[in-house]
């Protein structure tokens, strides 16, 4: 279904994870930068799924890494997750996903009770017919379906252009950091 | 029904067996024995498979049969489940798949235990785990005993029980045998025949219809006697005021229960990645979807085609509409076509079942054995093997579903899967939201909420009108119905919640703001994620 001949870009702090050209379709300079903690096969790259045209996606704000200063005292790794909770970079993905997903749930939560309600109580209202035998509650079960569908593409094209990219670099600076406050043990 | 039906399909049905037991050996030929590998089946599966395993395990005899039956019978109302079951993903996607995947190993139990002191959490969600799979698991065999009731004619009790009992064996060997990687590959097979066996019926009555679904509609209203009210809701629920209430909370149920259910929340840790994790549900959804969308059609199909009237008279709950239908579509009773297609869907219908009960198994197996042996052995006994007493807990957990599902047979196998989800949505679903969204709870918190909402739906099931005192109950000898609904969820959703709340406004110990950053960070992130 997806692309594979994308590489994800370079390691987080590179000059060019700024995210700036969000155009994954020619994104090929990434192999030149592709760091080899990428290359875990698991990460497969944030490739651009269907109907979505070029660049299409608002460009992400760049995030700052979360790592400040790569050659820290160790810390414990509690402290670590504190810290990357503060820091500016967590917050902002943080953000995005919450500014997408409390409208949305509110959005489609309200409507399937505001269906399920009126269905129940005014039967009449939803009896009446649209065209042929197709009447209110025909359509408002269809539209259930079709909102369902649409909410699902949104969400999946948001988190794709606006969040994952940043939260990998996050994991993986994240990561670092335990590591390292763990005494580069594990 | 003729001996053709049965000898074909019990043919299709020993197929599907032989080949489900060929992929049950074949995948556990050079199996570790690992935790990791038994419960997550390695975490190596792809979006596109896992999309189509959780489809496969969703996509349950409930709604091929129960659904559609039910809107054969009743018009519009059997619909409003379908919309329900299906929105009830989006919940899933934004708020759950992704972030459970992040945090948790195997269970819903660790994604709450990281947070709060482990023993008491986990032995409170294990519990509830286990009290939802069963009722599930009860369901689903309910939908095995009237099928074979229905493929082998009237020369029903004992056949039914035996079927029930054939299907619980079947599952316990999968499950201990197989573990996660082989109840994944029978679910995505399962998939495939499902959806292909719907397709082709769906496809069918459009046909006989010449594509004009306006018709399809006209017919079904005129036959059902109803008229135009078939097509609008009201005929199910729309009596009086305690039935629309019933209605508005088995929606909620519907709706918010699919999030707490432990064995979809299971397959999420089956994939490699948060995105992964994503990506499955977004090809669950497209499935699920369109497999909701088609047995509307083939709702509307068997009421214009077979009649409500012949569908009530062969099962009153209407679990068998869709099988007649296509002993109709097929030809009739004493065609080839008709024969063929019929036990085309009894063998799809048989083995929906039995993918369905594998992976509830599954699930309720790994919450036994880690969440709730883990903590209530003493601490120097002998640990023994997680993996193996999560294959004795399927074993046990199969005993006891069949013991149930022989007791509940005549009871409508939708409205049963509407009770366990009505259960995870008022045990399950508020714990993990308030541990993953919640700066401020805490352990207590997490306790009361799971118990809060437990307690509650169990005991209102148990005063229901379901258990005793009308004559469809489950002792309709006896009467202590003191609450009026069927379904609890309007009543012990909000109570699950509430306990929670008030678990954690009233508890000394204040919350771990560190573990509450861990949890945060690695929800989202993935940072440290298995």
């Amino acid at each position: 279904m997806q692309s594979s001949n994308e590489r994800p870009r370079g390691a987080g702090g590179g000059p060019d994870s700024a995210v700036g050209n969000r155009d994954d379709r020619d994104g090929d300079s990434a192999e030149t930068c592709a760091s080899p903690r990428y290359d875990d096969p698991w990460y497969d790259a944030l490739a651009s799924g269907w109907g979505e045209s070029a660049g299409a996606g608002a460009p992400a704000a760049a995030v700052p890494p979360a790592r400040t200063e790569p050659g820290e005292v160790p810390r414990a790794a509690a402290d670590v997750y504190l810290e990357v909770q503060r820091s500016a970079a967590f917050r902002e993905v943080r953000g995005r996903y919450r500014r997408f997903v409390v409208p949305a749930v509110v959005t489609f939560f309200l409507w399937y009770v505001v269906y399920v309600v009126t269905a129940t109580t005014a039967p009449g209202l939803m009896a009446r017919p649209v065209t042929g035998a197709v009447n209110v509650a025909m359509v408002a079960g269809l539209g259930q379906f079709l909102t369902t569908f649409l909410l699902t593409w949104a969400y999946a094209r948001h988190a794709r252009l606006r969040r994952d990219r940043a939260a990998l670099e996050l994991r993986w600076d994240t990561q670092e950091l335990t590591r390292g406050a763990r005494g580069g043990a594990s | 029904m003729t001996g053709d039906h049965q000898t074909l399909a019990l043919l299709l049905f020993s197929t599907f067996v032989a080949v489900t037991l060929g992929i049950t050996t074949w995948v556990s030929r050079n199996r570790h024995g690992s935790a990791e590998e038994f419960y997550a089946g390695g975490r190596l599966f792809s979006p596109m498979e896992n999309g189509f395993a959780i489809a496969g395990d969703y996509m349950s005899a409930a709604s091929f049969l129960g659904i559609s039956g039910l809107i054969a019978l009743y018009g519009y109302d059997g619909m409003l489940y379908s919309v329900g079951f299906l929105v009830a993903w989006l919940v899933v996607l934004f708020l759950v798949a992704e972030l459970v995947r992040n945090c948790g190993r195997f269970t819903l139990a660790d994604v709450v235990a990281a947070r709060m002191r482990e023993r008491p959490v986990r032995i409170a969600a294990g519990t509830s785990s286990v009290a939802v799979s069963v009722l599930y698991l009860v369901a689903q065999m309910v939908g095995a005993g009237s099928l074979v009731a229905l493929l082998l004619g009237g020369t029903g009790e004992a056949a039914q029980a035996w079927t029930v009992i054939g299907v619980g064996a079947l599952m316990v060997i999968y499950v201990s045998l197989g573990g996660m990687r082989a109840t994944t590959w029978i679910q995505i097979v399962k998939a495939v025949l499902l959806l292909g066996g719907t397709v082709a019926l769906t496809a069918l009555v459009l046909v006989r219809f010449h594509g004009d679904i306006d018709r399809l509609l006209r017919t079904a209203a005129e036959r059902s006697g109803h008229g135009e009210g078939f097509l609008a809701p009201g005929l199910a629920y729309g009596g009086d005021w305690t039935s629309r209430f019933d209605f508005m909370s088995l929606g909620l149920a519907l709706v918010l229960g699919t999030a707490g259910l432990p064995h979809i929340l299971s397959r999420f840790y089956t994939v490699p990645t948060a995105r992964a994790a994503r990506r499955s549900v977004v090809w669950s959804i497209g499935l699920i979807g369109g497999f909701y969308l088609m047995t509307i059609v083939l709702g509307f199909g068997a009421a214009a085609v077979v009649g409500p009237d012949a569908v009530r008279e062969s099962n009153a709950a209407g679990n068998t509409a869709v099988p007649l239908l296509a002993l109709d579509l097929g030809g009739g009773a004493d065609s080839t076509g008709g024969t063929v297609l019929f036990a085309v869907v009894a063998a799809v219908a048989f083995a929906t079942i039995l993918a369905v009960v594998a992976g509830i198994t599954l699930a309720s197996s790994a919450s036994v054995a880690h969440d709730l042996y883990a903590s209530l052995r003493r601490r120097h006994a002998e640990p023994r093997s997680e993996v193996a007493v999560a294959r004795v807990a399927a074993v046990g957990i199969g005993a006891v579903a069949i013991a149930l599902g022989l007791l509940a047979r005549d009871l409508n196998v939708a409205f049963l899967v509407g009770l366990a989800f009505a259960v995870a949505a008022s045990a399950n679903l508020p714990v993990l939201l308030y541990s993953l969204f919640w700066r401020g709870f805490t352990t207590r918190g997490a306790v009361w909420s799971v118990y809060g909402g437990l307690l509650p739906a169990v005991v209102l099931v148990l005063l229901s009108p379901v258990v005793s005192g009308s004559p469809q109950s489950l002792f309709p000898g006896v009467d202590f119905q003191y609450f009026p609904l069927q379904n609890p969820g309007i009543v012990s959703i909000p109570l699950g919640f509430v306990a929670g709340w008030l678990g954690t406004v009233t508890s000394a110990e204040p919350p771990d703001v560190a573990k509450h950053a861990e949890t945060e960070v690695r929800s989202l992130t993935g940072a440290g994620a298995v």
